[in-house]
């Protein structure tokens, strides 16, 4: 997409045109070129008439209708703030302008970015604390992590009690943060008692009359802008992502521990299509690579070769080697070193499925534990893969998160064999990365894992646990497109309480047409374990209309149980309800599959 | 009347009688939650929604919705239960709730943290136990309540009876509640939706506001009359029930910053005989029903109507309607309005326990283990349980032969009054607020005890330890534990802030007033200290703390709601 923009730039350009850029860049030193190349972007972003722009305008900078829309947001814990902001909107509609009406709860910090004009209306509570519905964005624009605001222009409206110490704090804190992020204050901001209806109608009065300026014209736009040089990182040369956030997203309740991480892709020029994922390479926990330098009584600085370097055992075992998942390799190496029959017998032709779940069931630690060798710390890296970057299904829209990477991480900690087990890449990024350090990443692309081309086309998406993470892409990139295709969600998990992941998030796509159904199967919370496939069978009529429709079907998690099952009931239900017997059934599918119509990114 | 009507005037009115979309929001598997509209109905069928307000950040960060529950309040009419119902109490708290269980205010058992899709089972349990929750919340004549005091026993039964038939009498009629919680028959045909035969005293769109009714006896004023919309106080002569003085217009309810709302005390209307009880009862609805406010639910009350149409015109009203001439108000007393604690016998002979139930949980802690040891006398007794006004519990009706088998269950689950609690702690009140109320600005029942040590240790510094003191803490200015009316009042304002009120009748006679607004407990004890210590300087015989207050001056007399504020010292 980035190549083909810089391609098509050029076009707008006729001969003489060309001509003339090219004397003047003539003879300029790399730096000044540099310079010029930030000048005329500088110049583009101050509002080149969109017309011209049009054949190179791969990315509109902003989404539609946002250049002339009021756009209200608040936070209230009473409702005073919800009537004051409304009231507002109702004024604004009334002289004609278009406004979008919103809670800070249902906003997006990150999205104000893209914004022009915002009124705030925020309420304090207790000893100055933003109202619930405010919590999370207050956070946001108050920490590191909220961006650069210089095209944005705002207004504050506070609601307090002047009983309270920190009267209208939280309105005071939007105030001067939107400020000191570059933000420039239209209006000044207004602190209200418990009586405040004078002063919201005369605010009020005072947005609406200021709007046709605000709306009409752009702040002025840094003139100049430093245009990133845009590198192209790879798996060769993965870009250092910062991490914006690490949430936990299993209550607390629950057996697992889930993490929502947001990655900043800024400056990277990466962009990513929903079903891509992200490569993610992690040092292994030094909980285990200390475990397994002690278990061997090796010398933590022994060098042993890694790839054409020689390094230190520790940082080899750290950065370089594999040391969680054995491989085929290591256990026939390692059945060898132990001359271990019961190793040598998992490895007979007729155990294929022992082996299986062997390997589904140890880690390299555990092998070596229950089958001691004598051997040098050359001999031990010897068997060892070189440690694989760890790819997980990205769960954002790029569209609708620019220069942001999201991921759905299950955090992999067991007991077993009377030790604790992680998983190397999830505890990694779990429990060993702090906001602002960062992680170095590259996009796989999954081009067998794509959303319909035609936005009319219905979309059903299989995903429980963590599987679920694309689709929180797709539904999120369908939304940002206005695809006026159907969305529908199967989600299971265990627990309706504690495991519903971005339980909000489906809630607020429903409510706003992001999904048009939902269903869900939590097994644990009665008696008969219920899952996805259950689900699928219970809707299977509709699911068959859907089909019927030219649905595209997506199935997303793990590979072993899960797939199988949900592809047994799909066949099943295409045979119910399409009359037809098995054999046809699964041919239907397959031809779906065959079709693009029927997509797994299964693990 | 020309304003627009409030909001819940509409769900109400669209509601089919209280049917609304309660079915379908039961059965939505995607969220906890019950629909918005539908979360006003459910409280006429008893059911708050709540949620964990302790876990509601960490789950929003953790995009979860809040960890909804829901509160199911059970209507006892007059506080009297059996053993029977007492254990299937127990086994649905057990079940479906938090494991405790809540005594209220109003005489009614309460049971927290009952998620939805156990809401259907918790409400047919508690049916099967001949007891219901319809209407113990809502804008309807809520749980009857009426004295506990054992010793007058023979006029207290006639007064129990009254209080039952009255609350019958002022039940909703809908069949809504049996069809959705009981897979009663439906009636939610057209016909039905059209007409209000479902509801002939409340109508299609019930009362404007909550109602509030109970009965007394002087002169104990355990259920504080002064705090209800309607109330009868029991005229005895020559050990007698002649009849009742109806009195209106009582109510705790408000907002801070808003002076136009005010807690009230009630009026005597005039004397009624019990034979015209439930008429004159009826008519007070009806009146309210036709002339409460219906566009701004913090002008609903009875008590607003009654300010804004004076109390002659309302008496006007009510004589009209009932076709009742009320007597001259007949003279009575009241000395308290706490509880009486500890055993008691009664004209018949029967003895009673009055239990000290702090705050009125019932929940297993440490060395008191009232839940468990409740169980096991629920168990063997064969007399009935009283839930006192007071948040207390009496086992009632206790044969002479079974007193010491009571006595020593109480000791072995370290449950018996103990003589360690003070006077202040038996005469304090905490409503539920944090974490499950949505209304809570800050603590109440987890904080009450702890302030309570501290104030006790000062009191008995002034040598005041004999003294008893009202004290009453609610986690918003709504008034639950009807703070308004303890000596010592402490009303929610934010968390860890309160405002303090003092010098309120220790019969609930008399409103306080604010001394302070917005004070933590630095603030609150160093308030309360020197007060306690003039207090014991200054004290002529058994004066209590709220009249003496008023007596130096400290605090300003309220008796009347309307002049709550301007009283304020703050």
């Amino acid at each position: 997409m980035t190549s083909q923009a810089a391609g098509s730039i050029a076009l707008p350009l006729d001969n003489q045109q060309t001509d003339r850029l090219t004397a003047a860049v003539n003879g300029l030193t790399p730096l000044q070129l540099y310079w010029v190349s930030g000048y005329t972007a500088g110049l583009a972003a101050a509002g080149v008439p969109e017309g011209e722009l049009n054949a190179g305008a791969a990315q509109p900078a902003a989404s539609p209708g946002a250049e002339d829309t009021l756009t209200i947001l608040y936070g209230s814990q009473t409702g005073h703030g919800e009537g004051v902001a409304r009231e507002l909107g109702e004024a604004a509609a009334a002289k004609g302008f278009a406004v979008k009406l919103k809670s800070l709860a249902d906003f997006k910090p990150a999205a104000l970015k893209r914004e022009k004009f915002v009124t705030f209306v925020v309420s304090t509570h207790g000893e100055g604390d933003p109202p619930d519905d405010a919590e999370l964005f207050h956070e946001f624009l108050l920490s590191s992590r909220a961006p650069k605001l210089d095209g944005l222009r705002y207004a504050v409206f506070a609601l307090g009690d002047s009983s309270y110490v920190n009267f209208c704090q939280t309105g005071r804190e939007f105030d001067s943060r939107l400020a000191e992020l570059g933000a420039e204050r239209a209006l000044p901001i207004v602190e209200c008692d418990v009586e405040f209806d004078t002063e919201a109608k005369r605010w009020q009065g005072d947005v609406v009359e200021r709007l046709p300026t605000l709306l009409d014209s752009k702040p002025a736009a840094p003139l100049l802008r430093a245009v990133e040089n845009k590198a192209a990182y790879d798996r060769q040369r993965p870009f250092p992502a910062t991490v914006l956030s690490n949430q936990k997203i299993t209550g607390g309740r629950s057996d697992k521990d889930v993490r929502h991480i947001e990655l900043s892709l800024e400056g990277s020029g990466l962009s990513y299509e929903p079903g891509d994922s992200l490569a993610v390479v992690a040092d292994n926990p030094p909980a285990l690579v200390a475990e397994l330098i002690a278990h061997f009584g090796f010398a933590e600085d022994t060098p042993v070769a890694a790839g054409d370097e020689t390094v230190d055992l520790r940082t080899a075992l750290e950065r370089y080697f594999e040391i969680t998942a054995p491989s085929l390799g290591f256990l026939k190496g390692w059945a060898e070193l132990a001359q271990s029959e019961s190793l040598n017998g998992l490895l007979a032709a007729d155990r294929q499925g022992d082996l299986k779940d062997f390997f589904a069931s140890h880690q390299i630690i555990d092998i070596v534990r229950a089958h001691p060798a004598e051997v040098t710390a050359e001999q031990f890296t010897g068997l060892l893969r070189k440690l694989a970057p760890r790819a997980y299904s990205i769960a954002s829209s790029n569209t609708a998160n620019p220069d942001e990477v999201h991921l759905t991480v299950a955090v992999v900690r067991y007991d077993a064999f009377g030790h604790t087990h992680e998983g190397a890449a999830s505890t990694y990024l779990a429990d060993r990365l702090a906001e602002g350090d960062t992680v170095s990443v590259y996009i796989e692309r999954n081009n067998r894992f794509r959303l319909p081309a035609d936005d009319n086309a219905p979309v059903v998406m299989i995903g429980p646990g963590t599987g679920v993470a694309p689709f929180r892409a797709f539904v999120e990139e369908r939304t940002e497109r206005g695809a006026a295709g159907d969305n529908w969600l199967f989600f299971g998990d265990r627990t309706f309480s504690d495991d519903f992941l971005y339980q909000i998030e489906w809630l607020r796509h429903l409510k706003q047409g992001g999904l048009a159904r939902l269903d869900v199967a939590f097994s644990r919370d009665q008696a008969d374990k219920i899952y996805v496939q259950d689900r699928l069978r219970e809707r299977g009529r509709e699911l068959y209309e859907w089909i019927e429709k030219g649905a595209f079907l997506y199935v997303c998690g793990d590979a072993r149980h899960m797939a199988p099952d949900v592809e047994a009931a799909l066949v099943e239900i295409i045979a119910e309800h399409g009359q037809k017997s098995r054999e046809d059934a699964a041919a239907t599918l397959k031809e779906l599959k065959r079709a693009q119509r029927y997509q797994k990114d299964v693990y | 009347m020309a304003d627009k009507l409030s909001d819940v005037e509409r769900i109400k009115s669209e509601s089919r009688q209280l049917r609304g979309t309660l079915t379908e929001s039961l059965a939505n598997p995607l969220t906890g939650a019950i629909a918005a509209d539908d979360t006003q109905l459910s409280k006429f069928h008893g059911i708050y929604q709540q949620d964990d307000r302790d876990l509601r950040s960490e789950r929003m960060r953790a995009k979860l919705e809040p960890a909804y529950s829901f509160m199911i309040r059970a209507r006892v009419p007059a506080g009297v239960c059996t053993p029977t119902q007492w254990l299937n109490m127990d086994r649905m708290a057990n079940d479906y709730a938090n494991g405790t269980i809540r005594l209220t205010t109003r005489q009614a058992f309460q049971l927290h943290g009952v998620i939805k899709r156990n809401l259907k089972a918790s409400i047919a349990g508690i049916n099967s136990a001949m007891m219901d929750t319809i209407a113990a919340c809502g804008d309807v004549n809520r749980n009857v309540m009426a004295p506990v005091l054992p010793a007058l026993s023979a006029v207290h039964r006639q007064v129990q009876a009254d209080a039952e038939r009255l609350s019958d009498h002022l039940t909703p009629a809908t069949r809504a509640y049996h069809e959705i919680w009981l897979d009663g028959e439906k009636l939610d045909t057209p016909d039905v939706q059209a007409a209000t035969v479902e509801e002939p005293i409340y109508g299609k769109t019930y009362l404007p506001r909550k109602f509030k009714t109970a009965f007394v006896v002087p002169p104990q004023n355990d259920v504080d009359i002064y705090a209800q919309d309607l109330g009868f106080v029991a005229i005895v002569e020559d050990g007698e029930l002649k009849g009742y003085n109806v009195t209106v217009g009582g109510g705790m309810g408000m907002s801070h910053g808003e002076p136009e709302t005010y807690p009230r005390l009630a009026d005597v209307l005039g004397f009624v005989a019990p034979d015209d009880l439930l008429a004159v009862a009826e008519a007070v609805v009806t009146t309210q029903r036709d002339h409460g406010d219906r566009s701004n639910r913090k002008h609903a009350r009875l008590k607003y109507t009654i300010e804004d149409h004076g109390l002659d015109w309302f008496r006007g009203e009510v004589e009209e309607r009932s076709g009742v001439t009320l007597g001259g108000e007949r003279p009575f007393s009241f000395v308290a309005n706490g509880d009486v604690y500890g055993w008691q016998q009664d004209d018949a002979g029967d003895w009673h326990y009055l239990l000290f139930v702090e705050n009125g949980r019932i929940a297993d802690r440490g060395e008191r283990r009232l839940m468990a040891g409740l169980k096991e006398i629920a168990e063997r007794h064969r007399g009935e349980f009283r839930l006192t006004p007071n948040q207390n519990l009496v086992i009632s009706k206790v044969d002479s032969a079974d007193k010491d088998g009571i006595d020593s269950l109480l000791r072995e689950y370290g449950i018996e009054n103990s003589s360690q609690a003070s006077l202040l702690r038996l005469n304090s009140m905490a409503c539920v607020a944090m974490p499950t109320c949505a209304l809570a600005m800050a603590e109440s029942e987890r904080y009450l005890p702890d302030l309570v040590s501290q104030l006790e240790a000062l009191l008995a510094e002034s040598g005041l330890d004999d003294v008893p003191i009202t004290m009453r803490m609610t986690g918003c200015p709504n008034g639950c534990a009807r703070p308004y009316i303890a000596e010592i009042g402490l009303v929610g304002k934010g968390p860890g802030r309160y405002n303090l009120y003092l010098g309120a009748g220790f019969a609930g006679e008399r409103l306080g007033a604010m001394l302070l607004e917005n004070a933590n407990e630095a603030e609150i004890v160093g308030a309360l200290q020197p007060l306690f210590e003039r207090f014991a300087a200054e004290r002529e015989d058994n004066e209590h703390f709220g009249d003496f207050l008023v007596r130096s001056g400290v605090m300003r007399r309220v008796d009347a709601g309307r002049e709550f504020h301007a009283a304020s010292a703050a």
